[in-house]
């Protein structure tokens, strides 16, 4: 069975990109555009990676990777960040909050698929 | 479908969506103007975020780069570190226009307009109070290269060295694994690497009681063989380095490594090959579009190509399809001749197909109606650029955005509304000290309000300003002989004058509202599309413009007349009254040209018969109907020898049916079947008007 996929963006033309990417290379994706709608789509299925971007309405990503990480479901499950913030500030914002890692932005879909399977 | 065609499809979506995100911005900075309040600047910095992001992952590093700076001040505005002020309010927006134009020309594949680029990147630098020379904001944006880019962190030197073999002591921390970096996967990257050996270091592993199975209790040592470089260990590690102790020594002797990979560091910015024809093939089909995106009008469904219509609205029309289709199965049950007896239910089918018939038109219409905010969105920006300009202070109101009009309607009347606020701005509206010494608030208001009003759409343009000056106007219009000198006007009147073609009070010309070419413009305009302008104004109070328009240009609510055996259609917006003629009021003039007193005014009198070549009733006056029209401010009798019905028409076009004929602007199918010429009122008035005009200023002398 194919991995699922968790994908979090605000932008439909990043959304789009990645989930080209990702169902290219044979993985299930479901997305979300904010941090709400990602949390309420986890916590109804579960799924194998969660990829999200930072900046969104309503709920940013950093706290969406919080706030599943205090679900036991997805205590385990590999999570990533997408963001055009190279800061170390940043990113150990994410690894306080429970990211796996990140991805920084701009990636290419070659780039993308190896760092996703870095974790798959 | 190949990558390069599905990225392209998906760089569409991206232009799209930047210029949504840019319009985002704008109305978030012009708002910010009154209360720099939080989540409006998180608003605007998410939206440059995005078009930082995904320009620079599509490859459109100019455009990453230019947004970097925009986005870097925002950060700082929203972190508090950075105030918002005027200066910076006014510099993102010209950034927003910039930017517009940056993405159009992107699509479109046009050269970038690198001065004005420059310019505004060296505003932003100076605001974030660094070096005008600089150019900061193209530095930190990296695009991504097609093969993953090769780095060296040790470059310093012209020769770069890389070891052939490694040791690492990684030890990590012990939440290592709830954040589910799991060491194992990391080794196996490291073996994609070259020849590995790992020793795991058990000393620090507790009595199985003590044992906490989510924690990480080994650490390592790896011995790693073959040519790496330091970064791709890095690249490895770089999720596990914080907190965790982790050394790495290079063994082996070292070898100079080829100097071209190396000499290519992940900061240089690089386009992928794949940009190019990204950017192609979403504009090839766009290419004019592109060139005139820079507008900041530019709306999503100003294209007028294609439509975007809400989904319940197709649904309606799918819905009434179907009932038209029950409908018609069962009509069609009469098909084989008719029984006396279903005359009944034969009746009842015909009055369910007039009404689903009605309803589905109805529908259909619908779709091209588009809410007036697609016009109103620009003024914000309009009126805020301008205020600044005049050193006035002004409110701006919009109500009714939602009153929905013919997409054709709301695209022709977009300039002449740009055109009305700018005049009430320069003109109407007075300066800070003027309004105070006048005992009126300081900001003046400015009101654009949309409604419908019996089958007719009403926009109002309305300013607390000086108002018209009518002395002025009136003097103006007999410099001009506009007017006769001893003729007697009503305040509205005078104001209306303001509408005459080359009528402009301005003292000084500015660079606001233009030179002269304005109201009478403004009024053909409006005229064009069938519909009408007024103006009424109160002196030290203000003024009120309000425009008239059809609904829609595809149906009209016509008058039927008769001329002999022809029947034509006049609007009735064009109409004014409809009189029976006495023969004491027509006078014959010079020629053959007939004028008729109405009230205290001569008006040329048309008659169809001549105009369209036809046999009438009668050829006297008295034994018709006098159509009295008016145009542009201008009245004619039009003589008719009866009045039918008045019916709503769907107008065709005659031009691409037939060709163009003076006096008539389009035709329709009657319920009989027969076609009927729709009347050009304001051509048949103009042309009226000249040949009549002479005739009436020697009559009235």
């Amino acid at each position: 069975m194919s991995k699922k996929i968790l994908t979090v963006d605000d932008s439909a033309s990043m959304r789009q990109m990645v989930l080209f990417t990702l169902q290219g290379a044979g993985y299930e994706v479901v997305q979300a555009c904010d941090g709400v709608e990602a949390l309420e789509l986890a916590r109804q299925s579960a799924v194998d990676l969660v990829l999200t971007d930072v900046h969104m309405p309503r709920m940013d990503g950093i706290t969406l990777v919080r706030e599943l990480r205090s679900l036991l479901s997805y205590k385990f499950v590999p999570m990533l960040i997408l963001t055009t913030e190279s800061s170390p500030e940043k990113k150990m914002d994410g690894k306080r909050a429970g990211a796996t890692g990140w991805i920084v932005k701009p990636f290419n879909p070659p780039q993308l698929l190896a760092t996703v399977a870095r974790v798959l | 479908m190949t990558i390069d065609l599905e990225m392209a499809e998906i760089a569409k979506v991206f232009f799209q969506e930047s210029r949504e995100g840019l319009d985002v911005m704008e109305s978030g900075l012009l708002s910010l103007g009154a209360t720099a309040d939080r989540e409006n600047i998180n608003t605007i910095f998410r939206a440059a975020h995005s078009i930082k992001g995904g320009s620079a992952t599509f490859g459109f590093a100019e455009v990453a780069g230019f947004t970097h700076g925009v986005e870097t001040l925002l950060d700082e505005m929203r972190n508090g570190v950075r105030p918002v002020t005027a200066e910076a309010i006014q510099t993102l927006l010209q950034a927003c226009d910039c930017l517009r134009e940056m993405i159009a020309a992107t699509e479109a594949e046009q050269p970038l307009d690198q001065v004005r680029i420059a310019s505004l990147n060296s505003d932003i630098t100076h605001i974030l109070g660094g070096g005008p020379s600089e150019a900061p904001a193209l530095a930190p944006v990296s695009v991504p290269t097609s093969a993953p880019a090769e780095g060296n962190a040790a470059a310093g030197t012209g020769a770069v060295h890389v070891p052939c073999g490694w040791r690492v002591i990684f030890q990590p921390v012990a939440g290592l694994l709830r954040l589910r970096n799991e060491p194992t996967r990391m080794f196996a990257e490291l073996r994609r690497l070259g020849e590995v050996v790992a020793r795991a270091d058990v000393s620090r592993l507790p009595q199985l009681d003590a044992l906490d199975p989510e924690s990480c209790y080994l650490s390592w040592n790896i011995e790693i063989t073959g040519q790496i470089s330091r970064p791709k260990l890095d690249e490895i590690f770089d999720w596990v380095d914080s907190g965790c102790r982790l050394e790495f020594t290079p063994t082996g002797e070292a070898v100079p490594a080829a100097p071209v990979p190396a000499a290519q560091t992940v900061q240089q910015p690089q386009v992928p090959n794949a940009a190019p024809e990204q950017a192609k093939a979403g504009s090839a089909a766009d290419a004019d579009r592109g060139a005139s995106a820079g507008a900041p009008a530019q709306k999503a469904a100003g294209d007028s190509g294609s439509i975007r219509v809400a989904t319940e609205k197709v649904d309606d029309i799918i819905n009434l399809v179907g009932e038209l289709l029950i409908t018609q199965s069962m009509l069609s049950g009469f098909a084989d001749g008719i029984d006396p007896n279903d005359l009944d239910r034969l009746r009842q089918g015909l009055a369910q197909l007039a009404r689903n018939t009605r309803e589905l038109q109805e529908s259909v219409m619908q779709i091209r109606m588009l809410p007036i905010s697609f016009a109103f969105n620009r003024f914000p920006r309009i009126v805020h650029d301008l205020s600044r300009k005049l050193a006035k202070k002004v409110e701006l109101k919009l109500s009714g955005e939602g009153t929905e009009l013919d997409k054709t309607v709301l695209e022709k009347i977009s300039d002449p509304l740009v055109h009305l606020v700018r005049n009430a701005l320069d003109h109407g509206l007075e300066i800070p000290e003027r309004r105070i010494a006048a005992g009126k608030q300081e900001t003046g208001t400015l009101e654009l309000a949309a409604f419908h009003e019996g089958g007719n759409i009403i926009i109002e343009v309305r300013d607390d300003g000086a108002g018209l000056n009518k002395a002025k106007i009136l003097q103006k219009a007999r410099e001009r002989a506009l007017v006769a000198p001893d003729q007697e006007l009503t305040d509205e009147q005078i104001d209306n004058l303001i509408f005459m073609p080359g009528f402009s009070t301005a003292e000084q010309i500015s660079d606001v509202s233009g030179r002269g070419v304005g109201m009478d413009v403004v009024r053909r305009n409006i005229n064009d599309l069938g519909g009408h302008v007024q103006i009424s104004s109160k002196e030290g109070l203000g003024s009120t413009i309000r425009i008239r328009l059809p609904l829609t240009l595809a149906i009209l609510d016509g008058q039927l007349v008769r001329v002999g055996k022809e029947i034509y259609i006049i609007s009735l917006l064009a109409i004014v009254e409809t009189i029976q003629v006495a023969r004491e009021r027509v006078n014959t003039l010079v020629g053959r040209t007939e004028v008729f007193r109405l009230r205290d005014e001569y008006l040329p009198v048309v008659k169809l018969c001549d105009q369209f070549g036809v046999e009438p009733d009668s050829r006297s006056a008295e034994d018709g109907l006098l159509v009295v029209l008016e145009a542009d401010g201008k009245r004619v009798g039009v003589l008719v020898d009866d009045l039918l019905a008045q019916q709503q028409v769907v107008i065709k076009s005659l031009e691409s049916n037939f060709k163009s004929v003076a006096g008539i602007a389009g035709a329709t199918i009657l319920g009989d079947g027969t076609v009927a010429l729709i009347i050009d009122a304001p051509g048949l008035i103009s042309s009226a008007a000249k040949q009549g005009a002479g005739a009436v200023a020697a009559h009235a002398a």
